[in-house]
This record gives structure tokens, sequence and C-alpha cells, in this order.
């Protein structure tokens, strides 16, 4: 019990950092409908931009400041250069073009920063923890709280601030937005500019915990089955999907593995997602319209 | 049938396509005078919404363009203008069909109104307190979210939504949509006590005919994307017994 607890817990937390992926996609989902297939360039590019600063002898928060403002200017430039021009075409267009932009983000980082793996140094160590009994990674537990913090962030600012409360206004009706006079130009920067944040702490998370290397991006295919079971416009859906994914694939890594004799974990996500798909096709919580009938 | 006070909104000779080829309005011209109600009345897929979007300037965003004529806002031109900056200026559009915000609360729907100007949290408030005077049961119903009220309490979301921005002109299109006949005068009322007393203009499009015209002080008939007729409400009333040469579907209600 205690040992099925442990690998429960471990895989609950390594879902967390599947859960940071997904956000940054149901943030821009949500407010432009788009799919941006180059999330997971975007983490690469971020962890990228702040380690190789901080080889560079720039402190740990100077590195992230800088960071934030260079995935800010992207998020301009992209919408200058690619959502706007491309503003009412179809969302497999857009798919398309983000699929594009994932290539160029990627050629971009490896033209400036090369394709070294870098070591990268939160100052966590990720020693097993003993807490009553469980054996929790230190750095998980870390990387939990910073996740936490940040949905706990942007919850609020959701909630409670203009920015926020135009964004989900686009997100409910693009056109009655703008009959109030909200400029979805400046929306998409946001919300692109936020995801960039968003991108930069799960890179560092993930950096931290793999290395930064180009291999980064393929997180973007582990937020799939997440965001299938999350259902792709609600944060709280890409939170629960994270942790499902995450205490599901260990789970079966240990108890499903040894009897296929292989790692379970590379594709279990998947066969989770696909049932999903047949049974739940919008996900645990996704667009359910409130209406009164 | 021209009055001499100065019109708010001019309208002349527009023509709308959507996409590459459908044309939507075909020569429509019109004119709104300040501190008038205006009622543009046709049958279904006449062009009112058209119109009505291509004032706001939100038929681009439905792939559609002015592709010929002049619209003018208190003298200025603005055939060509920005959504967002036309309401800073003073035109708002109520959509068809409401279009609440349903996932936000019916205050934060309301106070979304008011963003486009950029007000101190005070002024907001201000405006805030002011469209509950007008709609004292959206007060009541702040915290719920928008999505979860009645057909006639999510009209008084949009209309007050759009009053948050404080229009000189509003475009309403077809407010009485789906109410039952008493919600659809509480309605009106609002209207009326919101152009005498605040100065709003309306230009409003309805296919409810009779009490659009009980309203308005002029109106016009679309058909096919052109004017068909118009004149003043009384004018147009009293000539209801040939509505069906050119109100079509309406003169069976
Ligand atoms: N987004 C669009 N794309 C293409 N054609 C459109 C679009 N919107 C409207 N139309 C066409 O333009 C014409 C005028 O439509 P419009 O919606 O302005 O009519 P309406 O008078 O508002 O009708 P209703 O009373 O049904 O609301 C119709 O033939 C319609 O099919
Ligand atoms: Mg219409």
């Amino acid at each position: 019990m205690q040992y099925f607890l442990t690998i429960l817990l471990s895989g609950l937390l390594a879902g967390v950092m599947y859960a940071m992926v997904a956000i940054g996609f149901v943030l821009i989902y949500k407010a432009s409908g788009v799919f941006n297939f180059a999330q997971g360039s975007m983490v690469l590019f971020a962890a990228l931009t702040f380690v190789t600063l901080t080889e560079h002898g720039v402190p740990f928060w100077a590195a992230f400041l800088a960071t934030v403002a260079v995935m800010i200017a992207g998020a301009v430039i992209i919408e200058r250069l690619v959502l706007r021009p491309l503003a009412d075409r179809s969302p497999l267009t857009l798919f398309m073009a983000t699929l594009g932009l994932s290539f160029v983000i990627e050629g971009l980082a490896q033209l400036l920063m090369g394709t070294d793996v870098h070591q990268l140094d939160l100052g966590i160590d990720d020693l097993p923890l003993d807490i009553a009994g469980l054996q929790l990674s230190q750095f998980d537990l870390f990387a939990s709280a910073v996740a936490i913090g940040l949905v706990v962030v942007l919850s609020v600012v959701f909630d409670r601030t203009r920015i926020g409360i135009a964004l989900r206004a686009v997100a409910d009706d693009v056109l009655a937005a703008q009959s109030i006079g909200i400029r979805l130009p400046v929306i998409w920067r946001i919300v692109w500019s936020v995801s960039g944040v968003v991108a930069l702490i799960a890179g560092l998370l993930w950096g931290a915990r793999q290395g930064v290397q180009f291999s980064l991006t393929m997180i973007v295919l582990k937020a799939m089955p997440v965001l299938i079971i999350g259902g792709f416009s609600s944060i709280a859906g890409a939170i629960v999907g994270g942790l499902l994914v995450g205490a599901t694939e260990s789970l079966a890594d240990i108890y499903i593995g040894p009897l296929v004799n292989g790692a379970v974990s590379n594709w279990f996500a998947y066969i989770l997602a696909v049932g999903f798909l047949l049974i739940r096709p919008s996900g645990l919580f996704g667009d359910r319209t409130i209406e009164r009938v | 049938m021209m009055t001499t006070a100065a019109p708010i909104l001019a309208v002349d000779n527009v023509h709308v396509i959507y996409g590459q080829s459908i044309l939507a309005l075909r020569g429509i011209t019109l004119r709104v005078n300040e501190g008038s109600i205006v009622a543009l009345l046709g049958a279904n897929g006449a062009g009112k919404t058209t119109t009505l979007k291509a004032i706001s300037s939100l038929v681009r965003a439905e792939r559609g363009r002015v592709a010929q004529g002049e619209i003018r806002f208190r003298g200025d031109i603005i055939t060509h203008a920005d959504a967002a900056g036309l309401v800073r200026r003073g035109i708002v559009q109520v959509l068809e069909g409401r279009r609440c915000f349903a996932h936000l609360t019916v205050e934060q729907n309301i106070v979304a109104g008011g963003y486009a100007h950029r007000p101190s949290r005070r002024v907001l408030a201000d405006d805030l307190d002011r469209v509950y005077t007008w709609f004292p049961r959206l007060k009541q119903r702040r915290r719920t979210a928008a999505g979860l009220n009645s057909g006639g309490e999510q009209q008084m979301i949009a209309i007050g939504r759009a009053l948050m921005t404080r229009p000189k002109l509003m475009l309403l299109d077809e407010p009485s949509m789906g109410l039952a006949p008493m919600l659809v005068e509480e309605i009106f009322e609002i209207i009326r006590n919101l152009n005498r007393r605040e100065g709003v203009s309306f230009l409003l499009a309805e296919q409810n005919t009779g009490f659009a015209l009980r309203y308005a002080d002029h109106a016009y008939v679309v058909e096919n994307g052109q004017v068909s007729a118009h004149g003043t409400a009384a004018d147009l009333a009293a000539r209801t017994d040939m509505a069906s040469l050119y109100l079509g579907a309406i003169a069976t209600d």
C-alpha cells in the first residue's frame, strides 16, 4: 500500500509538469481558437534562452526577466506576422501556420544558440524525501508548488483584472467582444505573451530534470493526450488531465509493465486518450455550453 | 420627408459584399437625426443586420466589406473606420441574439463594456451604478453566470453592456427577438427613456413592425438590400394595410 501510494504520488507530481505545458495550449486555444503546435518549440526556445544567458554569467532573476521580455517580443512579432494576416482563416490553416512556426522557432533556436545539451541547475536537488513513509522527489514537490502558484495567479488574473475578463469575453464570443470595442490583436499579443511565460516556467522545470535540449519540443506530444482528456478549453481540465496522465502512466509502468515486458509509459497516455475520445470526445471539462433552455 | 435637424448618422448608397461575391446590400441610404429613434424594418435576409454591421464596421469581422457608398457620423466619414475606434467615438451595436458572455457573471459582462475608454475604477463603478439604475433586476442577478439568465434579462445585459461604452448612437438588432410581448414592451420603454433622458440616438432593426413603429420616430423598410419605403413612423403605420407590399412575411404577424 505504501509502495502504491508512493508510485501514485510521484505520478501525480510528474503529471503537474504535463499540466504546465497543457495550460499554455489552453490559453491560446481559448482566446483565439488556435491549436498552437509551436507550444513545444516555445518551451525549448525559452529554456534555451535562459540557460544561454546564465551560462554567460547573467544572474538568475536577470536572465529570467530578460527571457520573459524575449517571449513577449516573440508574441508581438507572431501576432503581427502570422496571426493578423491569417485572422479569419480556417482553424486548419492556423494550425498549419503554427506547425510552420514551430520549425521557424526551432531553427532560430539552433541558429542562435546551437544544439548542445545544457545542464540547468535551479538549485533544487532531485533527492527523494521521506514524508510520512512516502518517498517523494524534492524537485517534484518544488515543481508542484510552482505550478500551483502559477494556476492561482492565472485564476486571479482571469477573474479580477480587466485584461483577464476581456480575455474570457473574447473566449466566449469574439464578435460580441469586438462590438464593445475590445481589440483582438491586443488580446492575442497578451495571451501569446502569457503562454510564452508559462512555456518558460515549464521549460525551466523540464530542463532542470532532463537537460535543456531539442527533445524538449517533444513534450508537445505528451501534452496532446492531456488536452484530449481534459478538454482543450479548460485550465482546470489541463490540470486534471495532466494529473490523470501522470498518475495512470506511472501506475501502469509498475503494474502492467512487467506483464508486457516493456516501458508502458511511452504509450499508455495515448491509449487513455483514445478511450476518452470514444467515451467523452469533448474531454472532462470540454466546452459545455452554459445555457438556459 | 427630410427634417432640418442635423443627422448624427448618414448612410449613402452603401453596398456591402460578403466574401468575394455575395452582394448583401445594394445601395442603402438612410438618416438618423440627432436624438431620434429610427426603425429598420424588413423580412428575413433583407439586409437589416448587414446595414447595422456596415455602420459599426463589424461586417469586417465576417469577411464583409463596404464596396461602395459612404457612411458619416456627425459629419465625419467613418466608412472604413475600425470597429474599436468607432466604439470609442460613440457608436455601439447590440448584436442580434444578445450574445452575452455566457461564462462571465452578469456584472463582468456589463463592466467589460466599459473597458474601451480605459476609465478609472471610480468612473467604471459610477457607470456600472448608472446601468443598474436602468436595470435594477440585473443588480440582483449580478453574480450569476450571464448564460443562466432569461432571454429578457440577457437582452438587458446586452443593452447595459453597450451603455457602458457611453454611446451617442446605439444600433440595436432585433431587441424583441424571442421575448414575450410584456418584456418587449419593457425593453422598448427603456429604449425610449434612454433616448429621452440620456439623449442616445437609436437605429433599431426589427421584425416586430407593430412595436417598432409605436416607438420609432422614423422608419425605413429594407428589401433585397435596398430601401423600398421610408417615412415617419406614423405615416408608415397608417399604411399597414398595404404592408404585404413591402414587409413581406411580417404582415401576417
Ligand atoms: N456573414 C455572411 N456571409 C455571407 N452572407 C451573409 C452573411 N451575413 C448575411 N449574409 C447574407 O446577406 C443577406 C442579408 O442578411 P442580413 O443578416 O443582413 O439580413 P437581416 O435583414 O438581418 O435578416 P434577419 O431578419 O433574418 O436577421 C442575406 O442574403 C444573407 O444570407
Ligand atoms: Mg438580422
